[in-house]
């Protein structure tokens, strides 16, 4: 039933296919928490209809499935002639950040939104420039009611990334198919991934969960 | 416009003597349907301590909130030292500054808040010389100097480097007192600054403020239910009832020989107990 050297020849395969995973979850992450930021600022200080603009956009994005946003994107790509050329992987984790920041948006919204009042009303007393208020000010205690969230979005994200085969981007679980196929070891194959995503995505939950406490501080 | 015949800028056009620090213009606020503040005029000199009192829902932090633009009046105008603070006159039409100017007009006014409203992110150095940073442009080694002496003076000289949830609301309180004159300013509103207190800490911010009113010639509206402290602090009181002032005069006129029974009224329900 469970075969050791197929599980050792498996390995190496699948930490490759890994290797990709990581890649997309970090770099959309990283697209996510910045785009997300701006979107919930720009939803806050735009004017009337160019807000109401951006919301529908938000809106689009968040309500069609992620696989139909990279297929989409995919091909529509693949008719250009620059465009085309832009690698799976890198149009890969700009989509799945994108889509991400739709939703991490609100949640640094709604952290905007659970700053007291009176915080608003001593940044006004003190004529504080809303720059520098919202930077030293708001954002720090939004994200305390942000981060957490944030977080869920990063682990979701990075238990997304499979979709990424849609777009031929040979991911952990691409790989594991792969591998179960040629070899006919799937229980070998996806028991190993399942593993790794055990095993990455495990200590980032912890990390997330010392990185708010250190947040909650005050 | 009935109670005045001057308009905002004539009075801003003319000489710098004796302008009021305060001004208020025929001034209106109401909330939707309801009618907080109509036609209210009065002025409050430069230096001058006034404390306004009357039952709660008279319109007194009203006035405070107005002077400090976190609500923006329906009508009229407020001048501070003769300058227009977030509306001017141009011919007949009643112009809003652009917020940046208000912004710059309210600089040198500060406020104490009931509920302190200190940063809850940031130490006690660090919430008073936010401001007198970002906002006067001064150093930070100048503002945290500053900030050192301040908190001497209010009594605070050890806490620089704690958060504020650390502290005692009376200390919350005095912090916020030294955050408000880092920025030097020419008004300073109190709105029942002592109402959230334990009452054995009222007596720390009572201190401080009465040094400061002694040391000082900060113009000051104060709104409390301390008749001790309004009589020792302010020079005048203005009796409020249905946003409208009702009875204005020194403090011990006021006191000992209300004119108006609503102002004996009040003052004998607050001083019971």
């Amino acid at each position: 039933m469970w075969d050791w050297s197929r599980a050792f020849d498996a390995l190496p395969l699948l930490l490759k296919g890994f290797g990709n995973t990581l890649i997309a979850t970090v770099g959309g992450t990283l697209i996510a928490v910045v785009l997300g930021l701006v979107i919930a600022i720009l939803l806050r200080v735009l004017p009337r209809w160019i807000n109401w603009l951006l919301k529908l956009a938000v809106a689009f994005v968040r309500n069609t499935p992620l696989v139909v946003q990279l297929l989409f994107i995919y091909f529509l790509f693949a008719k250009h002639p620059v465009l085309a050329g832009i690698p799976s992987l890198t149009l890969g984790l700009i989509i799945i950040g994108v889509h991400y920041s739709t939703y991490m948006s609100e949640s640094y919204r709604a952290g905007i939104d659970s700053v007291p009042k009176g915080q608003w009303e001593a940044i006004s007393a003190l004529s504080l420039p809303p720059a520098r208020a919202f930077r030293s000010i708001v954002l720090p205690q939004a994200l305390r009611a942000t981060v957490p969230s944030l977080g869920n979005y990063a682990v979701a994200m990075f238990k997304d990334t499979p979709f990424l085969f849609a777009i031929g981007v040979v991911e952990l679980v691409t790989s594991a198919q792969q591998y179960g196929g040629r070899h006919f070891a799937y229980t070998e194959a996806f028991t190993l991934a399942g593993l790794i995503f055990l095993a990455a995505s495990y200590p980032t939950s912890l990390l997330i969960r010392r990185l708010e406490k250190s947040l909650a501080r005050y | 416009m009935p109670g005045t015949d001057e308009t905002p800028q004539s009075r801003a056009d003319g000489a710098a003597a004796a302008q009021p620090a305060i001004e208020f213009i025929d001034v209106e606020k109401r909330f939707g349907d309801n009618v907080v503040l109509q036609d209210l005029n009065f002025s409050v000199a430069p230096g001058e301590r006034v404390t306004l009192i009357g039952p709660s829902g008279s319109g007194k932090t009203t006035i405070l909130r107005l002077i400090m633009t976190l609500e923006s009046l329906t009508d009229g105008y407020i001048c501070v030292h003769g300058r227009p603070l977030t509306h001017e006159k141009r011919g007949d039409r009643r112009v809003a500054l652009p917020k940046k100017q208000v912004r710059s007009n309210t600089k040198r006014i500060g406020m104490v808040f009931q509920h302190f409203n200190l940063f809850p992110n940031m130490t006690v150095a660090e919430n008073i010389i936010e401001a007198p940073i970002h906002v006067l442009g001064m150093s930070r080694a100048d503002a945290l100097e500053k900030a050192r002496a301040l908190l001497k003076r209010v009594g605070l000289a050890d806490k620089e480097n704690e958060h504020p949830t650390k502290l005692s609301g009376g200390q919350q309180q005095r912090v916020a007192i030294a955050r408000a004159l880092a920025m030097d300013p020419e008004v300073l509103l109190l709105d029942e600054v002592t109402s959230a207190l334990d009452p054995e800490l009222v007596d720390d911010v009572l201190g401080a403020l009465r040094e400061i009113a002694e040391t000082t010639d900060i113009t000051m509206l104060i709104v409390t239910h301390e008749m001790q402290f309004a009589r020792d602090v302010s020079q005048r009181v203005m009796m409020f009832s249905d946003g409208q002032i009702i009875e204005d005069g020194p403090p011990d006129e006021i006191f000992t020989r209300p004119q108006h029974e609503r102002t004996a009224k009040f003052l004998s329900a607050v001083l019971e107990h």
